[in-house]
């Protein structure tokens, strides 16, 4: 066995067995960690493909941004996510043999094709020989993709108009900062020295 | 040069995208409320870039590498895309401002939907498509939701955000599992592999292509967001979202099915047809029991679509120009009427606000004999009663449908048609022969009657001066059909250069 192969079955195992974790941690701080082994541990796959620049992809935005932000909403709201899962062992039977029929039946389709054999040698690599495939990304993106690039940012852009629209409130007293007002603050006003006597507080 | 003609055949799209920015500042740099001269502005815009598209160049030709495709069929839909949007931006202003609810977000979101439009109908990969499409429903879910304070509201833009991202994610599976199997996204380029019925990964692609498609048109079985969405939303939202939206999504449906599957026409006709079937009995038998005339009007749209549908069941051999022309023809008539029927559904205001029951129109005649009038023409042409427009609408599609020899299709079209025509026919019958209730309603704002009354001009004499509709119609149902033929463009093989 190649040291390949021992870090593909390695991380594809890892990857698998905390995939299953996930779903199945009791509570929901463990099974936002867990999902970040998943993505550290597909990100090891991507690297063994050669496709440097998609594991940094996955582990920066997805373990960075994504995962993290899994992990406030899990902390900050206030969900009883153990009354949430039960009853979830109660439908698994019915969940497992719907899969098992949607297993079968691709497997049914799909089992009949083969990959063309010209396709393994020669179909896309993840690399052209003479750069990384971050370059090669970079040359198309503002090139010939300039155009979906473009749109890909008005629809960020959409999202962020509509997150405002219906989230932000104008309220009545805001509380904002007044340089002159801190300013104008002086010792004698704000501090006060008070002579506490010991074991007896204020 | 290349990038300047790319640029000028986005020349829509940009000035739609760029004046949404413009007046995106405008209203948040200003601390008064500007939102009703924003709102002109925004038609203004969409007529500026509905002119520009008119009079871009006739023949067909790509754009950034044959992402997008412009010619006479796109043209055309793009122009009615952006002049019903405009419509409906005008039904818009005094609802907005009787309901508390004027914002100047709303113009500029409803702008850059019709971006996402203008992209859906040009998409010429895969890739265009879901840019369009998302660009489009993200907008749509936000301005379903646009009273945020309402219940009602707020659970029609979640209830179609969800379902909608359960669409795209299906239409995504579909074109995954198509780009999977040919290596290409390109629509030309997959059309000239000629996939037939028998290529099974690519045919399960595009079923799901279809699905994630059909959700879009809300045709049946991908209605279920539709009523609830409809009676939810505020009723100008409901407007827009009951017509540009179903111009873009039909035009790209047709654009895509067609273009990539030519040679798979069995396994995608048998699709269209039942969704056109079901689509038409639903629509007919659903509408009769509701109360809340947004919600006939939604099983309305369901209806219609499914008629649409006939005609694009019989885009086939010989006839397919026919086809074409048949499903163009029916859905801008359904623009038409359905902007004109909402503009008197807008009207429906009394002293305590706003009424949305088919039973309040009681008496109308009597009352208010215009809206009356108008409304009594949008429910004969609706239910397809010559000399009307709506009927031509139904001739066409269904003359294509016999001439492609789908005699069952048509026969059962027509049959839902005289199901559907009892619950229009209601309408007119509490309007004229119902005694009018206490409560009266109040004139028609100006903008809604000149609305009206525009549109019922239309729909009155449509059949005595049809012929420039049908030239046009005709140029561009040429156009989409001939696109395959066009040469000249490289696709981007994989070396950078």
């Amino acid at each position: 066995m190649t040291l390949a192969s021992f870090a593909f079955y390695m991380f594809a195992t890892v990857t698998v067995a905390s995939a299953l974790m996930v779903i199945s941690a009791r509570n929901p701080v463990h099974s936002v960690l867990f999902l970040i082994l998943t993505f550290f541990n597909s990100a090891g796959i991507f690297l063994l493909l050669g496709a440097e620049f998609l594991a940094l992809l996955l582990v920066i935005v997805y373990v960075g941004a994504v995962a993290v932000l899994f992990l406030f909403v899990v902390m900050m709201l206030d969900i009883d996510f153990v009354e949430l899962n039960e009853g979830f062992l109660q439908y698994l039977p019915v969940g497992a043999l719907v899969g098992l029929v949607l297993l079968t039946e691709l497997i049914m389709v799909l089992g009949g094709s083969a990959i063309a054999p010209d396709m393994i040698a020669g179909g896309p690599k993840a690399t052209t020989d003479d750069m990384t495939n971050a370059e090669a990304l970079g040359r198309v993106l503002y090139t010939d993709y300039v155009f979906f690039f473009q749109t890909a940012g008005a629809i960020l852009l959409v999202a962020m108009v509509g997150a405002i629209v219906l989230t932000l409130q104008k309220r009545d007293n805001p509380k904002r900062q007044s340089v002159a007002a801190q300013n104008a603050r002086r010792r004698d006003e704000s501090v006060e020295v008070v002579k506490v006597k010991p074991g007896q507080g204020l | 040069m290349m990038l300047q003609t790319d640029i000028m055949a986005i020349l829509p799209e940009l000035i739609l995208f760029f004046g949404a920015m413009g007046l995106l500042m405008v209203g948040v740099f200003n601390t008064s409320n500007l939102s009703r001269p924003i709102s002109w502005g925004a038609i203004i815009i969409l007529l500026v870039a509905a002119t520009v598209v008119l009079f871009q160049p006739g023949q067909a030709y790509f754009a950034f590498n044959g992402a997008l495709l412009m010619n006479d069929f796109t043209a055309l839909m793009k122009a009615m895309t952006f002049i019903a949007v405009a419509g409906s931006l005008v039904l818009s202003h005094d609802f907005m401002h009787q309901e508390k609810i004027e914002r100047f977000e709303y113009p500029v979101l409803v702008l850059l939907a019709s971006c996402g439009m203008s992209i859906m109908i040009s998409a010429n990969d895969l890739i265009a498509v879901y840019m369009g499409l998302e660009l489009q429903s993200l907008a749509l879910y936000v301005v379903a939701s646009i009273n945020r304070d309402s219940v009602r509201s707020t659970e029609a833009g979640l209830k179609y955000f969800v379902l909608g991202a359960l669409s795209s994610g299906m239409l995504l599976y579909g074109v995954s599992l198509i780009y999977g199997f040919s290596g290409t996204v390109n629509f030309q380029e997959l059309a000239s592999l000629g996939f037939t019925g028998n290529d099974i990964g690519l045919i399960f692609g595009m079923v799901f292509l279809m699905a994630g498609l059909a959700f879009k048109i809300s045709a049946v079985p991908f209605h279920m967001w539709t009523p609830d969405v409809y009676e939810g939303a505020p009723t100008p939202v409901t407007a827009f979202l009951a017509v540009a939206p179903k111009l873009a999504a039909m035009a790209l449906f047709m654009r895509a099915v067609i273009t990539i599957f030519p040679q798979a026409q069995d396994a995608w006709q048998q699709i269209i047809i039942f969704m056109s079937l079901a689509s038409m009995a639903l629509g007919a038998l659903a509408a009769i029991g509701q109360q809340s005339i947004k919600r006939l009007m939604a099983y309305s749209s369901i209806g219609h679509i499914g008629f649409a549908l006939v005609g694009f069941a019989a885009i086939a051999g010989e006839n397919s120009a026919e086809g074409v022309s048949g499903v163009i023809i029916y859905i801008i008539i359904y623009a038409i009427m359905t902007l004109g029927t909402f503009a008197c559904i807008l009207s429906m205001r009394r002293s305590q606000g706003m009424v949305e029951n088919i039973d309040d129109l009681s008496g109308l005649s009597q009352t208010r004999p215009f809206m009356a009038f108008c409304l009594a023409v949008f429910m004969f042409s609706m239910a397809g009663i010559p000399p009307l427009a709506g009927f031509f609408g139904k001739f066409y599609v269904f003359r294509a449908a016999i001439n492609a020899e789908l005699y069952t299709l048509a026969v059962l079209g027509v049959l839902t048609s005289v199901i559907g025509a009892y619950y229009y026919l209601r309408i007119v019958k509490i309007m004229y022969l119902d005694a009018p209730d206490d409560e009266v309603n109040l004139p028609m704002p100006r903008n809604l009657s000149l609305l009206a009354g525009a549109s019922t001009f239309l729909m009155l004499l449509f059949f005595i001066y049809p012929k420039p509709l049908v030239t046009v119609v005709d140029n561009a149902a040429d156009a989409f059909l001939g696109v395959d033929v066009q040469p000249g463009y490289v696709h981007y093989q994989g070396t950078p250069k």
